[in-house]
């Protein structure tokens, strides 16, 4: 493959078109009328990105044989991915004017701090799912769902900004182009229970194997995953019991998936042997 | 030598006529239809349409010499009962590229009292039709009126003139929006039986509100008042409960004091706290204690804080006045010549 392909310069090529696509949404906000074409515009760009960023995790996936979940920048890709996969099955589905925006804007900036991050991808786990395509498939859906999570945390923000500017009568910029905040607060459940079901079903799938060899997996990242299933797993259910209800469940979920990104360090760092990447990819 | 034939505009309107005079000048139906009668009676008035709201009177027409406006005034005067003076000064008239110019500003409500109004296109539509209805137009006024209509549409769509509520009932339902989304499932709460409540809750009807209660200290004045709602009628004893239930309430009562006071909604929030409440206060003095919105889910609303928001939208309309006559300006200079063309083609041909 030519070295222009590289799998990191297709993924820059991918975090370029999003942060374009971003770029564009907020310069189309300050226009007094939306102007034909824009919605197509737009949606090139992040389709665009999102094959750009495909296409450098394909490539990726091929150098190391197996799904690219083996160091901190290919989880933080695939994680941006994943919301960007969300964003065009389901959110496509809701109808919800900017969730286009936020997830280009939060795509871009995973992506872009991913790439900027050097030494995110000096070195990778060896054989980390050996062989299994059951891991492979338990970490897939485990990463996927943090997708799932990152568009909780985008439709958490656009909540509170939402009930921020009602309460404060700030009803300028973009507050007239927001969803209400009841559209927002029902997505938010409904993403929350598809994370938390993602989240379920991979952790089934690797406990399923774990209880075969339990000593694959260390100690902090079963404590960090686990802890991080059983507290959006909480907040579900004191959502569903409409304990934890409008902009505090929305400040939660949004503080939450700060935690669950910082946790994946902790739990990349904790696994496997790490061999050095080959330069040139 | 034939003088070249103009279209005109001979009108009035609330830019330039006091109350008093709109009040004379109004036609009614006999009124409308008896100047048509005598215009119609007129040989230099080729085409006319004549535009009739509450706050203008227009006659559009073409007319064979420029001597004929002084018969048109005559006969204004005449049906109208308004002397020479009044209508000399307070009409006015325009010729030619002017007369377009006016008649694409006053469609796309540009001249409106409120700016960017729509009714007024349908009423330019309406007056339109009338005239096709009594063939008085002709290949000059259909041009101008088709171009009209196509020139409104365009600033309509191109431009903020008509962007943001500018009455209070429509900030209330367009911000309630803003919090439920669809009010096809809300319910609203309309608390004492006053105007201003009832045209609320009127305007929330409109947007398709699922049931809208009226609650007052005499259950009567409240019977009376969800007769021309379409709703419920309650006593306002039952206020905690209906609180509870409701999703937007319109208070607009006499009381001295706060009748939602933070505890009383405090409580309801408690019985419906996944859900917000949009409690609209349209009472002077205050209905609802402003204590209530530091309460989580529930969004405060006064007359004051509605006010600014229609006035904060009516400023942005009118900043886009000079936008929308600029691109007027530009369709009113292409559409001149080929009105010209007509204007000077011999009647019939």
């Amino acid at each position: 493959m030519s070295s222009l392909l590289t799998d990191r310069s297709l993924l820059w090529i991918g975090a370029l078109l999003y942060l374009a696509g971003f770029l564009t949404g907020l310069v189309a906000l300050t226009w007094r009328q939306p102007r034909p074409g824009l919605r197509t515009i737009l949606n090139t760009l992040l389709v665009g990105g999102w094959g750009f960023q495909m296409a450098g995790l394909y490539v990726r996936g091929l150098a190391v044989g197996g799904c690219p979940l083996g160091n901190t920048f290919e989880i933080v890709q695939f994680v941006a991915w994943s919301a960007m996969v969300v964003y065009f099955f389901v959110g496509a589905t809701l109808h919800v004017t900017l969730l286009g925006l936020f997830t280009a804007g939060y795509a871009a900036t995973l992506a872009l701090v991913s790439l900027l991050v050097p030494h995110w991808d000096l070195t990778r786990g060896l054989k980390i799912f050996g062989n299994n395509p059951w891991i492979e498939l338990h970490a897939a859906l485990a990463v996927f769902s943090y997708g799932v999570f990152g568009l909780l945390a985008i439709t958490s923000l656009m909540h509170v900004l939402q009930s921020w500017n009602l309460k404060h009568k700030r009803l300028n910029g973009l507050f007239w182009f927001l969803p209400s905040v009841v559209q927002l607060d029902q997505i938010n459940f409904r993403a929350l229970t598809l994370g938390v079901l993602l989240l379920t079903v991979s952790l089934g799938v690797g406990a399923s194997w774990w209880v075969r060899d339990t000593a694959s997996v260390d100690v902090p990242k079963l404590t960090v995953t686990i802890s991080v299933w059983a507290a959006y797993l909480a907040i579900g259910l004191l959502r569903w019991r409409a304990r934890l209800v409008a902009v505090r469940f929305a400040w939660v979920c949004l503080v939450m998936f700060l935690i669950a990104l910082l946790s994946l360090g902790p739990v990349n760092s904790s696994r496997h042997h790490q061999v050095p990447l080959t330069p040139h990819r | 030598m034939a003088a070249t034939p103009v279209l005109f505009l001979l009108g009035a309107t609330h830019r330039t006529a006091s109350l008093a005079v709109r009040e004379k000048l109004s036609l009614d139906d006999t009124r409308a239809a008896a100047l048509s009668a005598k215009l119609r009676a007129m040989p230099d008035v080729r085409e006319f349409t004549l535009l009739n709201t509450c706050n203008r009177v227009e006659l559009y027409g073409v007319a064979l010499t420029p001597g004929t406006i002084d018969a048109l005034h005559a006969a204004l005067c005449e049906t109208t009962g308004c002397t020479p003076a009044e209508l000399n000064g307070a009409g006015f008239t325009r010729h030619n590229h002017e007369a377009i110019a006016h008649l694409f500003a006053v469609a796309s409500g540009l001249d409106s009292q409120i700016v960017g109004e729509t009714e007024i296109l349908g009423q330019v539509k309406q007056a339109y039709d009338a005239a096709l209805a009594q063939k008085s137009t002709g290949p000059v006024l259909n041009r101008v009126f088709q171009k009209t209509f196509q020139a409104a549409k365009h600033i309509r769509t191109t431009t903020g003139i008509g962007a943001g509520q500018i009455s209070i009932a429509t900030v209330a339902v367009d911000l309630a929006g803003r919090i439920f989304g669809e009010l096809t499932t809300t319910k609203v709460l309309v608390v004492g039986a006053g105007d201003i409540g009832l045209k609320t809750a009127q305007a929330f009807q409109s947007r398709g509100a699922a049931s809208i209660t009226v609650a007052s200290r005499t259950l009567s004045n409240a019977e009376a008042a969800a007769a021309q709602t379409g709703g419920w009628a309650a006593s306002l004893a039952d206020l905690p409960e209906l609180l509870a239930a409701a999703d937007i309430v319109a208070s607009s009562t006499s009381a001295p004091g706060f009748v939602l006071t933070r505890d009383l909604v405090a409580a309801a929030m408690k019985r419906r706290a996944a859900r917000p409440l949009f409690l609209i206060d349209l009472a002077l003095p205050r209905d609802v204690d402003p204590a209530a919105a530091e309460l989580a889910n529930v969004f405060v609303y006064n007359l004051d804080d509605l006010a600014k928001i229609a006035e904060t939208n009516l400023a942005q309309r009118e900043a886009e006045v000079a936008r929308c006559r600029a691109i007027l300006a530009e369709r009113t200079a292409a559409l001149w010549p080929q009105v010209a063309q007509s204007l000077n083609r011999p009647a019939g041909s």
